[in-house]
């Protein structure tokens, strides 16, 4: 039984389509009455823009904004609210970061370590300023439990490099990366390092301060939240380096006509009207989480599905190709194929029998090449999945391995 | 009368026969798929790959005297068994006939309703290069 027992209630994409099965999570989860009645409040008794006027409503406004920041700055053990930097995703944070680091900090043939496991979003925007502007990208190998190997990465450590930029967690395989050994051994080297959270954030508890990371991004719609809101955590030792390169209304102190003194991190990076709705959303899919018990409930029943799941799935390895292995630390996400299939003909078969997945590269091509491979079949689960759902899944799966044979 | 609209009436008719069975359907279809002769490796080439399918789909055409003779491939069985039923509307067929040919076919056999937007996507592009073909 799942720790919380209401939780599914909790949710109407649940219930009132609860013949089909949703297992797209790390795509994106479904959401909340908490946080769908607090967009419809939000809009019914506060909204105003934040941040700038007198009256009753904005300073409401403004107050929940900011009270938001602090939840989520609790919700990763930041030091400080000023800390949390909203962004519309964790593309967008990343790319934020990109363009504020190579604004003041990276030179010509500076480099950059990431791993071949990561996502596009944490490839493209390094690939991008590292071909403008002269830096040079390495890839830490994965290793045989799926994830990346910490040995080689270390290795590609020299003089030159000026930032580790991972994933926490793969979002196409699930395997939790050890990061806390890259950072403490990163720090060593004096160099900081770049967290892509997106996938660890829902599934497990985060502590910046223990884990020392020096930057983190997620996306608040793989975690109850809508979308369209996303956060970069940055540590405040390096909030000197984060200089906009995007400035609007909200980002100043004072303006003359050709220059202009900008605010503190984090206003200062938050140009324009923000999505306030967004925040507030996000707010609330956050003490969703603490209501039911906790992050670390959430990753106890996930993990229990998890188990479930991965041991039915061995019991069919005659017929499938699982990557991931019994050892690997995980989050509930597993890519398989069927042998001599591709993973779009299952994922085909599976959406007629009304189960959700994912198929394809996941946008991990490098990871892909890899493992050579042209995709996977990806199941991914979340707090509000059942053991039952799973059993349906595997009677289904069994039925599309004979239909593809 | 278009020729292909008899041989598009002809499949109409066996499509039925599976009603609202997916299964059934999509087992006739897996099974075309592994029916049609696979090409030649040298064909399996960019030039000859079809744009907007997650999985790749090759496809190339030979025109003698007007009359159109396709070869084609995938890497998944689907979608050859789709473009393998697309071929049987339109090989030994004359290119001004497949070039009015509207491909209702898809409506008709209740095929896109099973399919996802990607894999619509990548029927319409299928479509667009047999026509392409059958233009030059």
């Amino acid at each position: 039984m799942s720790p919380v027992p209401d939780i599914r209630k909790q949710f109407p994409f649940i219930t009132q389509q609860s013949d089909k099965i949703y297992f797209d999570n790390a795509a994106t989860t479904q959401k909340p009455y908490a946080v769908l009645e607090s967009i419809q409040n939000y809009y019914t008794r506060i909204n105003a823009n934040i941040h700038r006027g007198v009256h009753h409503w904005s300073i409401l406004a403004t107050e929940h904004y900011e009270a938001a920041r602090k939840t989520v700055a609790q919700f990763i053990h930041a030091q400080d609210p000023s800390e949390i930097i909203f962004t519309s995703g964790t593309t967008h944070s990343i790319n934020l970061l990109a363009d504020c680091l190579s604004n003041t900090y990276f030179q010509q043939n500076d480099e950059i370590i990431l791993s071949v496991l990561d996502h596009h979003s944490n490839i493209l925007p390094w690939q991008n300023r590292a071909n403008k502007f002269g830096y040079q990208l390495k890839y830490a190998h994965i290793n045989a439990q799926y994830q990346i190997d910490t040995e080689h990465l270390k290795s590609l450590i020299t003089r030159k490099t000026k930032l580790i930029a991972i994933a926490h967690v793969s979002n196409t395989l699930g395997s939790i990366n050890d990061v806390k050994s890259i950072i403490d051994y990163a720090h060593q080297h004096n160099i900081p390092v770049l967290l892509d959270a997106a996938q660890s954030i829902a599934h497990f508890p985060i502590n910046v301060q223990e884990l020392n990371a020096d930057f983190l991004a997620f996306s608040g719609h793989k975690m109850y939240a809508p979308t369209g809101i996303g956060v970069l955590y940055a540590s405040k030792k390096f909030h000197h380096w984060l200089q906009p390169l995007s400035s609007g209304g909200g980002t100043i102190v004072d303006v003359d006509l050709y220059k202009a003194e900008f605010a503190e991190i984090p206003l200062r990076l938050e140009a324009g009207t923000p999505h306030i709705e967004g925040v507030i959303g996000l707010k609330h899919a956050i003490d969703f989480i603490y209501q039911n018990g906790g992050i670390n409930q959430f990753y106890l029943w996930e993990e229990e599905l998890r188990k479930h799941l991965y041991s039915n799935l061995t019991e069919l390895q005659d017929d499938i190709d699982i990557y991931t292995d019994a050892h690997t630390p995980s989050v509930p996400v597993i890519s398989f194929n069927i042998k001599n299939n591709h993973p779009y003909d299952t994922g085909t078969l599976l959406n007629n029998f009304g189960i959700a997945v994912r198929t394809g590269h996941h946008c991990t091509q490098p990871l892909m090449k890899h493992l050579k491979i042209p995709g996977t079949v990806r199941i991914s689960l979340a707090v509000y999945n059942t053991l039952e759902e799973i059993d349906r899944f595997i009677i289904a799966l069994k039925k599309t391995i004979k239909m593809l044979k | 009368m278009n020729p292909i609209k008899n041989i598009e009436q002809e499949l109409i008719d066996e499509f039925a026969l599976f009603g609202n069975d997916w299964e059934a359907k999509y087992n006739y279809i897996i099974e075309l798929g592994k029916e049609l002769p696979s090409i030649p490796e040298e064909y399996k080439k960019d030039n000859y790959l079809i744009k907007g399918c997650q999985s790749r789909v090759w496809l190339k055409a030979d025109k003698t005297n007007d009359t159109m003779q396709y070869y084609a491939d995938s890497d998944a069985l689907i979608p050859k068994g789709i473009i393998a039923l697309l071929l049987k509307l339109v090989n030994h067929q004359k290119s001004k006939d497949i070039l009015e040919y509207d491909f209702s076919i898809i409506d008709q056999i209740g095929l896109t309703q099973h399919l996802t937007p990607t894999r619509a996507n990548g029927l319409v592009n299928m479509i667009k290069q047999i026509k392409q073909y059958a233009q030059n």
